[in-house]
């Protein structure tokens, strides 16, 4: 099997899939020598002009600049430095709109040039063999070259490598039409041009250098021949004139017969390709020290009156390269930046020429259609008659992809790899559909990146979504454990019965007992939930039970004064007793709410609520039993409630009270009754609901606690009033009772009452607070009347 | 002042859909002058009543289904299909079965798939296979050779027979058909079927008035035509030089395999390709970009295919020629075939089936 090398002595190279043939016209421009470059009035010089991140801007508005001078720095290797291009002033630093197809935006550093053209200090090295490779390398990417072939590659990263190279490719192919930019700089500068591709040789030490170039550019191969006669490992390889021969891939086929898989970078086979106008750069950044501030561009096209070659500062806008070679269209304008086949329309002549930029096209209407003559857009259906899949170099099927494009079927566009479409345009040159395919492709293209995008974006938030879910999971779990640990800690030091624990258990409870009274207070004044209502009729209830009983204990006090004073304090200070013990009680019930998991932390909180109000209410009953029952008879055992009661009376004063009078008892009796029934409803924190003379000692204790409550002092205003009126009825009362009472008459007058008190139940459940105290009151009389109307008929009896 | 937008390619090489069917046309001139030459009027008849119809068709589809009329309506394709169909009828058919075929093609066939591009079907052949299904007496009413005619056929007489079914001396098809000995006169292709089933041997078919000193009076000629003007598209690069090739190759190797097994009951190689309407299947019904194979190995196996159809049906089938039928299956095979001959992509791994 022959060599590649030998092949290509021979003249005989391989073909890639298709290409076209497009009419060259590079007769506009080849015989011209390349015009000198001219200093605009301004330079637009953008900051990021080849593939990577921009350089860090080491200028600002109103800095005076030298020719040379770099603007912006570079940190990493695909950052490349930009240079003012002539000395002058930056006077902006703004987003201008740059070449790129988008027409989008980009910083751009605006030069003022002061037309003296002054250079910055430089250091000419005329033989870079003295150079190491690293001083080289950082010389390359000091100077801010990049790919000037369309690309826009960072040279030194590509000229870095660590691959083993097999070729260097140099690529003067240049196969696009109207295009001769190369083609002079090889005629007019192939020496630097060589010493270009000698320092490339330098670098990487290739086994063969072979450039390609196109077999119409006869005054360039000739150059070249001539520069390179006597290096044994470059090789000239006049390749055939076909359109894209110029691309990476199709080259690298063409000389080698090798392919560039999909994806992978040239250099994984051992290949690198440089362009011809960037060996020329590298050779002027590392001899001459000049680093890459103009290129040669090609203004071209028949609505030029001297279309030709010229050297064009970086920066200089389009508009200025174009007057100067006369274009007068002053209506109907279309500029191209490239070649007719890939280059793209600019939207206005002040977009300025970068370092890809190889050149400006100005055709006529006759040349290229535009949309303002009639012969323009002229799509058809696809016939499926396959001339694209024919011509494309990448082999593949054009109109397949035209119809997956328009249908919007991503997969079978990935399926046809869509992604290996150089966007030559080898395919919409030959459509007679004359459908825009590279147009569809684009289009394409840019919906599949933003969908992956679009996707990694989604699968992020989902990634974030999951992490949170769990993270509030593990906080929930810790929240808990805390919470538990905390309660066992409590618990246990409350239970230690240290002197400091008992402190901290009062400290607790009062804060308890304030929250509380608030809350109650809140939960009677709002009035309106359910609970409040029931505990309002409940308060009423109580109330007019208080007040009977009162009515009696006034009684009880006309008739033996001396003892139920003696009784009172004996009771007050059981009552002082009771509220320590039931302190103990609460704190040990708040623990076990505390306990209790949160969600149930509303209804065990509504609970006390209800309870302490209770208590309030069965205190002021309780006050009035106590001193009811110390002048009860201690004969009158027969009631097992009462004589619970009794006995604790009994044991609490050991005075009996001998003038006992029948009615009284009934009283306390039917208050019992009452405060029994009342009991059942609520569930107090000792639970126990038969015994009635525990219950009334545990609401006891709630005496001292509320002493501040407006309730209570109500209670207590009404309570007194009540006393007075009573016991001027009770005298009269007394007095009667004394003579004729009997059991009859006390169930019947029992009855009457509980009667009584079962209406105002009613009218307290129905209505608000104040109603029911209305109705208590009216209670109140009617229950007097009752009394002594019973009275009356007990008499009669 | 206004800058022009637009995306690359800025070039292109003019070529138009349109231009490409008028060229198809044009090439089919020398084979419908033959046609005309050795058979008469009849088909020149055809073609314009055909012509007219697709027209009148196409305009009222497009109409309905609100597209640009007059681009499309003269995109050629309409007319294309047209003079294809009109070729391939009968010279004495009646005039109503051009219109219905012309009907049947463009707005069934092309049109309620989607038009131009959309069709799986090539609209003249299936027009013509539904024709022959339909109306088989009428679609097999072969006019001979005007040489072999008993009566001299002027115009008029073409056009009374077309429209009224007997030429204005009252004579019909029939009559007209007749040899001057007293037999009904076919198709060399129907000729050798028919003696083929009566026991005669090929070499004594050949003896027939029909097929003349070679492969068939007229008909070797109008395939010569066909032929000419397929190599003047070949030339133009208006078609692929694939489909025909295969096509014709593949009926070659199979007409010749047949004759070594059996040479008293097979006609020729040449027989085969210049009889019947193979050069028009081959370079003009085959190459129909539309309903055919879209890559170069596609089209190759497509009009193998093609070709071993038509000698499969002229041998065995029912029917004397077989380009119709061959085609249509084709056509049904075409999006397979295509699906399995997708080209290896640049830079991906050979045999990698996509």
């Amino acid at each position: 099997m022959e060599s590649v090398i030998e092949r290509i002595q021979r003249g005989n190279f391989w073909q890639f899939h298709g290409g076209i043939h497009p009419p060259e016209q590079k007769f506009l421009t080849c015989t011209k020598p390349i015009a000198s470059a001219q200093i605009p009035e301004q330079l637009i010089i953008p900051i990021r002009q080849h593939i990577g991140q921009a350089g860090d801007l080491i200028v600002k508005v109103g800095d005076k600049v030298l020719k040379g001078q770099e603007l912006s720095a570079s940190d990493t290797p695909m950052s490349l430095p930009i240079h003012a291009p002539t000395s002058g002033t930056i006077t902006a630093i703004k987003s201008m709109a740059i070449p790129h197809p988008s027409g989008l935006s980009e910083t751009c550093v605006i030069l003022t040039p002061d037309g003296e053209d002054t250079w910055k200090q430089r250091h000419i090295c005329p033989d870079f063999q003295l150079l190491s490779k690293a001083k080289i390398l950082e010389k390359i990417a000091n100077a801010g070259i990049s790919g000037m072939g369309g690309a826009g590659f960072p040279t030194q990263v590509k000229v870095s490598t660590l691959a083993k190279i097999d070729y260097l490719i140099i690529n003067a192919a240049e196969c696009e039409p109207y295009i001769t930019a190369d083609d002079l700089l090889i005629q007019e500068h192939s020496p630097t041009i060589l010493d270009g591709i000698k320092i490339v040789d330098h670098l990487l030490n290739p086994k063969n250098i072979l450039i390609g170039i196109e077999d119409n550019k006869t005054k360039a191969i000739d150059a070249l021949k001539k520069a390179t006669a006597d290096i044994d490992h470059i090789q000239v390889c006049v390749i055939p004139t076909k359109y894209p021969s110029g691309g990476e891939k199709q080259l690298i086929q063409i000389l080698t017969g090798q392919e560039v898989p999909s994806g992978v970078l040239p250099s994984s086979l051992g290949i690198v390709m440089q362009n011809v106008a960037t060996c020329f750069a590298i050779a002027d950044a590392v001899i001459n020290d000049t680093p890459l501030i103009k290129r040669v561009v090609t203004v071209s096209g028949q609505a030029l009156e001297k279309p030709q070659n010229v050297w064009a500062l970086i920066g200089t806008p389009v508009g200025f390269l174009t007057s100067q070679c006369g274009y007068n269209n002053s209506k109907n304008r279309h500029l191209i930046m490239g070649g007719p086949m890939m280059g793209f329309s600019l939207p206005h002549d002040q977009i300025p020429v970068i370092k890809s930029t190889n050149c400006i096209l100005a055709p006529s209407e006759i040349e290229i259609a535009s949309p303002f003559s009639s012969t323009s857009s002229k799509e058809v259906e696809c016939i499926r008659c396959g001339q694209c899949a024919d011509v494309c170099p990448a082999q593949l099927l054009p109109q397949e992809l035209q119809w997956s494009a328009k249908a919007k079927d991503q997969p079978q566009l990935s399926k046809l790899n869509l992604f290996d479409c150089i966007e030559c345009g080898a395919c919409a040159y030959v459509c007679p559909s004359q459908i825009p395919l590279v147009h569809y492709y684009r289009v394409a293209k840019a919906e599949i990146r933003q969908q992956k995008l679009l996707d990694i974006k989604a699968e992020k938030a989902k990634v974030r979504f999951e992490a949170r879910k769990q993270r509030l999971e593990r906080e929930k779990i810790a929240r808990a454990e805390k919470h538990k640990k905390a309660a066992e800690a409590r618990k246990a030091r409350m239970n230690a019965g240290t002197t400091a624990a008992k402190s901290e258990k009062s400290a607790v409870a009062d804060a308890l007992a304030r929250v509380k009274a608030k809350k109650a207070q809140a939960s009677i004044n709002a009035n309106t939930t359910d609970s409040s209502t029931e505990s309002t009729a409940e308060n009423a209830m109580a109330k007019n039970t208080a007040e009977n009983t009162a009515e009696a204990v006034t009684q009880v006090d006309q008739i033996d004064e001396s003892k139920s004073q003696v009784a009172n304090a004996i009771a007050r200070a059981k009552a002082k007793k009771l509220a320590q013990k039931n302190q103990a009680q609460i704190d040990s019930l708040d623990t076990l709410q505390d306990n209790e998991s949160t969600s149930s932390l509303t209804s065990s909180q509504a609970a006390p609520v209800v309870i302490d109000k209770k208590a309030k209410i069965a205190a002021a009953i309780a006050k009035a039993k106590a001193k009811k029952r110390q002048a009860e008879p201690v004969s009158n055992s027969a009631n097992t409630q009462a004589d619970h009661i009794q006995a604790s009376v009994i044991e609490a004063n050991n005075v009996e009270a001998t003038t006992e009078i029948l009615k009284p008892e009934v009283h306390a009796k039917e208050t019992a009754i009452d405060e029994k029934a009342h009991q059942a409803k609520d569930i107090t924190s000792s639970g126990k609901i038969n015994n009635s003379a525990e219950a009334s000692e545990n609401k006891q204790q709630s005496k001292p606690q509320p002493a501040s409550q407006n309730d209570t002092l109500n209670l207590d205003r009404k309570a007194k009033i009540a006393a007075a009126v009573a016991k001027a009825k009770a005298k009269k009362l007394a007095e009667k009772s004394q003579q004729g009472s009997d059991a009859t008459s006390s169930t019947i007058e029992s009855n009457q009452a509980s009667e009584l008190t079962s209406q105002a139940n009613i009218a307290a459940n129905t209505v608000a607070n104040k109603k029911a105290r209305v109705a208590a009151a009216i209670a109140k009389a009617k229950a007097k009347k009752l009394a002594a109307s019973s009275d009356k008929s007990s008499t009669s009896e | 002042m206004a800058f022009w937008i637009a995306s690359s390619p800025h070039n292109h090489q003019q070529s138009e859909t349109s231009a490409l069917m008028r060229l198809v046309i044009y090439a089919a001139i020398p084979g419908i002058f033959a046609q005309w030459y050795f058979f008469g009027w009849g088909n020149l008849i055809h073609i314009l009543l055909a012509v007219i119809t697709a027209i009148v068709a196409e305009f009222t589809v497009l109409s309905l289904r609100n597209k640009k009329i007059t681009t499309q309506l003269f995109d050629g394709s309409a007319i294309l299909t047209a003079v294809l169909l009109g070729i391939s009828l009968p010279a004495l058919a009646p005039w109503w079965i051009t219109i219905i075929g012309s009907f049947f093609a463009i707005v069934v066939v092309k049109q309620l798939y989607g038009g131009l591009g959309h069709n799986p079907f090539n609209p003249a052949m299936a027009a013509y296979v539904m024709l022959l299904i339909s109306f088989p007496l009428q679609m097999t009413q072969w006019q001979p050779p005007l040489s072999l005619l008993a009566m001299d056929i002027q115009l008029t007489d073409t056009l009374a027979v077309i429209f009224t079914g007997y030429t204005p001396q009252g004579y019909s098809v029939e009559q007209i058909r007749t040899h001057i000995d007293g037999f009904t006169m076919a198709t060399p292709l129907d000729t050798v079927k028919t003696n083929i089933t009566l026991g005669l041997t090929v070499v004594e078919s050949m003896q027939a008035p029909t097929i003349g000193k070679h492969f068939g009076v007229g008909w070797e000629w109008i395939n010569a035509g066909f032929l000419l003007g397929g190599i003047f598209l070949l030339f133009k690069k208006a078609i692929q030089w694939t489909t025909p090739f295969s096509f014709l190759l593949s009926l070659f190797i199979c007409s010749f395999i047949g004759f070594i097994i059996s040479p008293d009951s097979s006609t020729s190689t040449m027989f085969h390709w210049f009889t019947g309407a193979t050069m028009l299947g081959a370079f003009f019904i085959l190459t129909d970009p539309v309903s055919g194979a879209t890559s170069v190995k596609g089209r190759l196996i497509f009009g193998a295919l093609a070709g071993l159809l038509v000698y499969l049906i002229r041998k065995f089938g029912g029917y004397p020629d077989a380009i119709a039928f061959a085609v249509l299956l084709c056509n049904m095979a075409a999006p397979l075939i295509d699906q399995y001959t997708r080209p290896r992509t640049y830079g991906h791994k050979l045999g990698v089936k996509k």
